[in-house]
């Protein structure tokens, strides 16, 4: 069987509708990812012993189990609990968790990297422990890391096809129904697979980019 | 997504299940393809990163740029779309794998790509120093690699080794998507089955969890195991 | 009227090590203390627990009258901040807040906990700058500054919160040998017209002698000896005195080990 030009050509409009759903997954989860993985790096630090620790275990668990089971669970488990939310919102949700716990790990690097005396100077200028955080550490902490969490965004895009599986039509479902619909799964899924590459290229490229701005910056002054 | 019908072994669709204990035999049966297929590709994962990886190090150009397609390709798009194109695409193209082969050639391969970095970076890290050294002995390029460079190396690419393995354990669920009856697949039938969402869900979570514990434990060991007595060759830099 | 900084045998472990064994110390307010002593000795420890930014085992410390540590016990996280207003401190390495420019370095304090409206907030800040000798360098980054010159940022910084009390830990210490000097100038003019008390950690000898009321030369965790800067530097009575001031005075010359 050869490639049909043709028939990609005809599937390409659902597959770009498709990638619209797929891209505003992305965002939307790195939204969550970003926020939520920093709170968890500041409570992980902050914390103590009960949160802190309680934030470090969350942590750990999610990074090691499946996303698809994350996702599941969200989806079958929220309702009965009364929270009923649309299957893309479902989505995002599960991508949100599961890569604040990737980027909780990368700001935590970040914030390690801050040296103890900049922790000092803040204390010795009376800042309280949020101002401490908020104009001090963090914006130290931060800048360094953008490449990573960079990274971690381009992960999170190549992982919105699981969202197929709670029904979202996001890009990959949309070639599987067209797939199945006329027995050419060819075209589409390869056009998919395409776009994929053609995206976290570009999105590598620019990561590679963000490096060179940030890569050395933190330097002890 | 429709499940189809066939996957769902007879004896399991017209008994009702109570307890928690009960539960488990079928989880822990899909456990073990779900093990089976991370260990597969587990090593075909090994395979394709240390000979892809050393092709784009040292190979001549169009070796070199055969891997690096590899690397990019895989790497670049998404470890379920690779898993569909293989198992829905390949087919019409009269290539029929099956499921369990397709599974662990694309997982194994996709383990590779990213694999293949990690060998990269790792003999990219011994010092030149280092080959300097074996070459004032008399070593080859290929005596060099094998018994000064790699067994330096190795050591470095551990810890990074032990987080693809688990990103490989996490992305086998992704064959339940191909009619495979692995952990994932079996949970989605009995909460289809006994709507136990919860305790399915949270069984499962903490198998794979356990699973993950395996094999950061075993990556410790043969951290410790490859450090013992080792030192970093003079080159403190 | 009370003192500004009381230490009433203090002891200070980390872990199995006594870095400060029943130290006292007694500082009036306005004076120029210049603490000195061998490597190791707890001289910087001192002035962290001053700083609130380590608390003791046992014994008691009191800042402007008011009980800052009172045993192993730790004050409740407001107090802290509330008694730390009181003093500022300035680092051996500087620790200048790289994300900022060398006049926001000097007013973001001011601002962020304080509450100092900005415009007012950045005038003094010129004006702290303008008297380290900085006038010009207020909009540099820290990493543009030589040494020299984030240090005496960082002096412009801690007195831009006004504090009762000064301390300074080795502030030359981590300097190339040229920029000294104009360091030094600075707390000269510092201690001449300012009635902060002041406690400097320093191993310019002839400088602690200039600027200081009293020396104190500790060791091994305890205040050896103590007094007017003549009578301390040129006839010191304990023999681990005498041999520090030896081996700092003569160059080439080793402290005796501590024991
Ligand atoms: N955070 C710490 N943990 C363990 N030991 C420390 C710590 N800070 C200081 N010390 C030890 O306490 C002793 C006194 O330190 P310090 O007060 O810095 O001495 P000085 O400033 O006189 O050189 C030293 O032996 C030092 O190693
Ligand atoms: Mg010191």
């Amino acid at each position: 069987m050869n490639f049909d030009w043709g028939y990609a050509l005809e599937t390409l409009p659902g597959l770009l509708s498709g990638l619209v759903i797929t891209l505003q997954a992305t965002v939307l989860g790195m939204l969550v990812a970003l926020t939520l993985g920093l709170l968890l790096a500041v409570l992980r630090h902050a914390g103590g012993r009960w949160i802190g620790g309680a934030a470090r275990h969350f942590i750990e668990f999610v990074r090691s189990t499946p996303l698809l089971i994350q996702l599941y669970f969200l989806f079958y488990v929220l309702p009965g609990l009364g929270v009923t939310l649309s299957p893309l919102v479902t989505g995002v949700l599960a991508l949100g968790v599961h890569y604040a716990a990737y980027c909780a790990e990368v700001y935590r690097a970040g914030i390690n990297s801050v040296p103890r005396g900049q922790w000092e100077a803040a204390a010795s200028l009376g800042y309280p422990a949020g101002a401490r955080w908020r104009r001090i550490i963090l914006p130290q902490a931060i800048p360094p890391v953008i490449p990573a969490l960079g990274n971690y965004l381009i992960a999170m895009f190549k992982d919105t096809p699981l969202l197929s599986a709670i029904t979202v039509m996001e890009v990959l479902q949309v070639a599987k129904i067209a797939g199945a619909e006329s027995f050419r799964y060819l075209e589409p899924l390869t056009l998919v697979g395409v776009m994929f590459l053609v995206l976290s290229l570009t999105a590598s490229r620019l990561v590679r980019r963000l490096e060179a701005r940030y890569g050395r910056q933190a330097r002890p002054a | 997504m429709p499940r189809p019908a066939h996957c769902v072994p007879q004896r399991w669709t017209n008994k009702p299940v109570s307890g928690l204990i009960e539960l488990l035999p079928t989880l822990l049966e899909g456990l073990r393809l779900t093990l089976q297929i991370t260990v597969v590709a587990a090593a075909l994962g090994l395979a394709c990163a240390v000979v892809a990886g050393l092709a784009r190090e040292f190979a001549p150009r169009p070796l070199n740029w055969l891997a690096a397609t590899y690397v990019e390709v895989f790497r670049g798009t998404s470890a379920l779309v690779q898993l569909f194109w293989f198992f829905f695409a390949l087919p019409l193209m009269g290539i029929n794998l099956g499921a369990f082969l397709t599974a662990v050639l694309v997982l194994g391969l996709n383990t590779g790509a990213y694999g293949a970095e990690v060998v990269r970076g790792a003999i990219g890290a011994v010092p030149r120093g280092q080959w300097e050294a074996a070459a004032s002995l008399g070593y080859g390029r290929a005596g060099t690699l094998r018994r000064v460079i790699f067994p330096q190396a190795a050591l470095a690419m551990v810890p990074p080794t032990g987080n693809l393995l688990i990103e490989l354990l996490k992305n086998t669920a992704l064959v339940s998507m191909i009619t495979l009856s692995d952990l994932t697949f079996r949970a989605q039938m009995l909460r289809a089955e006994t709507l136990r969402t919860v305790e399915i869900f949270l069984l499962v979570l903490l198998l794979y969890y356990l699973a993950a514990r395996l094999i950061t434990h075993g990556m410790g060991r043969l951290e410790r195991h490859l450090a013992r007595g080792r030192d970093h060759g003079g080159s403190l830099s | 009227m009370t003192s500004a900084l009381e230490f009433t045998g203090v002891e200070k472990r980390y872990g199995e090590l006594a870095v400060l064994d029943g130290f006292e110390l007694s500082v009036p307010r306005g004076e120029k203390l210049a603490i000195i002593g061998p490597s190791g000795s707890g001289k910087s420890t001192v002035l962290r627990i001053a700083m609130a930014l380590e608390g003791i085992q046992r014994g008691r410390v009191e800042l402007l009258g008011e009980t800052l540590w009172d045993g192993a016990k730790r004050p409740p996280e407001k107090t802290l901040r509330r008694l730390r207003l009181h003093a500022g401190m300035v680092f051996q390495h500087f620790n200048l807040f790289p994300h900022m420019s060398a006049l926001e370095n000097v007013c973001c304090a001011p601002v962020d906990v304080l509450g100092v409206p900005r415009a007012q907030a950045q005038a003094r800040g010129r004006e702290l700058l303008e008297q380290v000798g900085l006038a010009d360098k207020a909009d540099s980054a820290p990493e543009q500054l030589s040494g020299g010159q984030k240090q005496r940022v960082a002096i412009a910084r801690a007195l831009a919160m006004e504090p009762a009390v000064m301390l300074f830990d080795e502030v030359t210490s981590a300097l190339d040998p040229e920029m000294v000097g104009e360091v030094l100038n600075v707390l000269r003019d510092l201690a001449a017209r300012s009635d902060m008390t002041m406690l400097l950690v320093t191993h310019e000898m002839q400088f602690a002698g200039e600027i200081a009321d009293r020396i104190v030369f500790m060791d091994g965790g305890r205040v050896v000896e103590q007094g007017p800067p003549e009578q301390l530097l040129s006839q010191p009575s304990e023999p681990r005195t005498q041999a520090f001031l030896r081996s700092v005075l003569q160059p080439g010359r080793q402290a005796p080990a501590q024991d």
